[in-house]
């Protein structure tokens, strides 16, 4: 008679305890996530990282979402930690046969309100064990804010555009457009411009990437022994352009210059002249329509400085060691209205073949890489061309 | 019954410390091992198992307690760094952890990378990769700690590729970041990755590893630092510079040494003779006939051999250096070969192996050679009875049946 009674309470200890334990469970998992998200550089925090880690990797597939979760906020090194936990938890469950909570998974990498890291690193844990995961979730991401995640969705999307193509659709170039409007790989835009050219649209490479193309050129200032690059020679302290100064073969002048190479390339060699041990400045005015944030960001093989608005973005003296775009990136703030884009290029004197490159290219854009175009820039009357806002990303 | 126990336990102990490959160029980084692999062998017949590797990468494989650990990198950007390990019987694919580069990632493209081949106290892995990210984890992937050294220096980087290996020595791991921005060379507690030291470096592109050099009786270390403008010895606890050796020497090819002695690359080849109680290094030979470039020399028991970048192997008496016989081969070397088995491996960049019987004083003949069918840039791995090569996209294990 009195058995029923005493079986409830029983059920319902056992349940106030299962949350009591999951409720504690959780609140000690955010405070370990929270010591890994602490760690500094130099090994600031390594000791408690160590032990904080080893909690959360014991956690079960359950409590995967809230280790991804734990990337949010988190710099590059914390997230390596959280990572390298989240797939130890994945392995570990996957090979005693239990299951990964896909569902949450799925919703995860669909919430941009999470890290970009930690969606695709989702993605990839649901990939996993969903072969439908990628047909489901990818095609919609080509404008998303994780660019591992959007570059699938561009290749896919290129795919779709190649069918067409050999089906012999007109919408084949429509669905190229859509694909390089979003694209934002290197390999994957030039791709693109090339299958777009093979069906008669010409694109506009250097405003997709947002080059700059005009520039005023001033040089040859000395960089014997590679002495130059600290040296702030006038153009350093103002920039007045009808000025002549004393350069290191006598005096020196701007000189106007426009580059034609589809991925902005200023060859100094061309426009100003070879000069071994040498130091160009060059300078654009740039128009930006608001006041925004920024990256600028350079490739050169030589040593290269870049300010802007007089504050110094990224200063690295290296020389030839290969060139690639975006090959150095400084952030920055720009006015709205007129801003100041100075460049400092220093040739060293290699006599190596190889080394006789002086050429830099620029471009300014967001931190995803879409362009920022000055707004006095002529675009061509192309029959396709870049859109001068950006596309709205989706996502942090 | 219990003194057969001990000394059964002793030998597996001997055996399985012998079966190990713990670094680029084996356990004291001299190329040379105490291991039985086949000097020929048929694909069909005695290659055990090759299987498919992720990505790219030019590292070495270490072999640890049964377990065969390879770098590699992946990604568009090149930025996924990958840890994978392999069962060493089967080749099976026991875990493989990623990680997102804190630092560079161009690099040449004959490179990668995955270019500096990991090291392992045999407890632990330490890998390190171009970009300059140092990660430690345990033998079954769980991850110990993990430094961005170029997240913590953000100059240091070479877009060429980075390719010093790190060094295990005395609890620490040192790693050498030598480049034309931050330059320098760290040394990190092995257990927590927590900075011990951190001495800066030339500024100028550098790949050699650091290494160790033993004292006589094999229970101290010094830490040896090489670069274009010289050597430098330093006391792996405190950094603390304890002698220098200022001459020109290899950016690629690493020195090798013996207790008390070290085998650089400069000038061809130099021995240095530093006893436990000085601080200045002699000259013991020098000769720009034994020229290893840019494999690193290989340190037989009474021979050392050094290979050329156009195939030739030079076989010089340790005590003076004189050649005592030389052995041309085919291609272009880049891997330090190994010695074992009285034999040389050699491997050139389109994917050839040389097994080079090495066993008589006055000449050497070619035993065997054997085509992968890919190129290879990776310094072969002996354990056991076995070889381990990374060819472009495969590893190989190759027995004795």
């Amino acid at each position: 008679m009195h058995r029923r009674p005493v079986l409830l309470c029983g059920i319902a200890y056992v349940i106030y305890a299962c949350v009591i334990c999951q409720t504690s469970y959780a609140a000690d998992l955010a405070i370990e996530l929270a010591t890994l998200r602490s760690i500094g550089p130099k090994g600031a925090g390594h000791v408690k990282a160590i032990a904080a880690w080893k909690k959360v990797a014991e956690s079960d597939a359950s409590h995967l979402p809230t280790v991804l979760a734990g990337m949010d906020d988190a710099g590059i090194l914390a997230s390596n930690w959280i990572r390298s936990a989240a797939e130890t938890i994945a392995d570990r469950e996957r090979k005693a046969g239990k299951d990964l909570p896909t569902d949450k998974l799925d919703a995860f990498v669909r919430d941009t309100s999470h890290s970009p890291r930690a969606r695709r690193l989702a993605f990839e844990l649901l990939a996993q064990v969903d072969t439908t995961a990628r047909a489901r979730i990818i095609p919609a991401l080509s404008k998303d804010s994780s660019l591992e995640l959007r570059r699938d969705a561009i290749a896919m999307a290129v795919n779709n555009a190649k069918q067409l193509a050999n089906d012999g659709k007109s919408a084949a170039s429509g669905a190229y457009q859509a694909a390089f409007l979003n694209a934002r790989d290197v390999d994957q835009i030039k791709d693109i411009a090339k299958s777009l050219k093979e069906l008669g649209v010409s694109v506009d490479l250097p405003a997709h990437f947002g080059f700059v193309m005009n520039w005023q050129l001033i040089g040859p200032f000395d960089n014997k022994d590679k002495g130059g690059f600290d040296v702030p020679y006038a153009p350093e302290n103002e920039i007045k352009l009808n000025e002549e100064y004393l350069g290191v073969k006598g005096k020196v002048k701007w000189l106007a210059h426009t580059t034609k190479d589809d991925f902005g390339i200023v060859d100094i060699n061309k426009a100003v002249g070879k000069h071994m041990g040498a130091v160009c400045y060059a300078y654009n005015e740039f128009d930006s329509a608001t006041a925004r944030d920024c990256e600028i960001r350079i490739g050169s093989a030589n040593g290269s400085k870049v300010w802007l608005n007089g504050k110094l973005i990224t200063a690295n003296h290296v020389y030839h060691t290969g060139q690639e775009i975006d090959q150095y990136r400084g952030s920055a703030r720009l006015r709205k209205g007129k801003n100041q884009i100075l460049v400092k290029v220093c040739q060293n004197e290699q006599t190596d073949n190889w080394a006789q490159k002086w050429e830099f290219q620029l471009r300014v854009c967001d931190k995803l890489g879409t362009a920022i175009l000055d707004t006095g820039r002529a675009l061509p009357k192309a029959a396709f061309r870049p859109v001068r806002d950006e596309s709205k990303t989706v996502g942090r | 019954m219990t003194r057969a126990i001990c000394f059964t336990i002793a030998v597996v102990s001997l055996c399985t410390c012998g079966a190990d490959w713990l670094r680029f160029r084996g356990l004291d980084g001299a190329g040379a091992s105490s291991g039985t692999p086949p000097v020929k062998w048929s694909k069909s017949k005695d290659v055990t198992w090759s299987i498919d590797t992720p990505g790219r990468g030019v590292s070495s494989p270490v072999i640890v307690d049964g377990r065969v650990i390879l770098t590699a990198n992946e990604g568009v950007k090149q930025n996924r760094l990958l840890v994978v390990a392999y069962s060493e019987k089967t080749g099976e694919l026991l875990w493989r952890r990623e990680f997102w580069a804190t630092g560079r990632t161009a690099t040449h493209p004959t490179s990668a990378v995955a270019a500096p081949s990991p090291a392992s106290d045999g407890e632990r892995i330490y890998a390190f990769y171009s970009s300059n990210d140092l990660i430690c984890l345990d033998l079954d992937g769980n991850l110990q700690w993990y430094r961005g050294l170029a997240h913590d220096y953000p100059k240091a980087g070479n877009d060429v590729g980075m390719a010093a290996s790190p060094l295990v020595v005395d609890n620490t791991v040192v790693v050498q970041i030598e480049n034309q921005g931050d330059s320098f060379a760290a040394s990190l507690d092995k257990r927590t990755g927590e900075t011990k030291w951190r001495v800066k470096r030339p500024a100028m592109a550098n790949w050699s590893s650091p290494i160790a050099m033993p004292s006589s009786d094999r229970k101290k270390y010094t830490v040896l630092l090489q670069s274009g403008t010289g050597l430098t010895a330093h006391d792996p606890q405190t950094g603390a510079q304890v002698w220098e050796y200022k001459q020109p020497c290899q950016t690629v090819s690493s020195a090798s040494t013996a207790p008390g002695l070290v085998y650089l690359p400069s000038n061809g080849l130099t021995v240095l003779s530093v006893p436990d109680d000085s601080n200045s290094p002699e000259i013991v030979w020098e000769s720009n006939r034994v020229n290893p470039n840019p494999a690193s020399p290989v340190i037989g028991d009474d021979r050392v051999y050094a290979l050329s970048r156009a195939g030739v192997v030079t076989c010089a008496d340790r005590s003076n250096g004189d050649i005592l016989w030389q052995q041309r081969l085919r291609g272009t070397f880049w891997a330090t070969p190994v010695l074992a088995n009285g034999h040389l491996y050699a491997v050139n960049q389109d994917g050839r192996v040389f097994v080079v019987d090495a066993r008589s004083k006055t000449k050497a003949k070619i035993a065997f050679d054997f085509e992968t069918g890919e190129g290879i840039l990776a310094s072969p791995a002996v354990a056991g009875d076995s070889l381990y090569i990374r060819s472009a996209t495969k590893l190989w294990k190759i027995s004795s049946n």
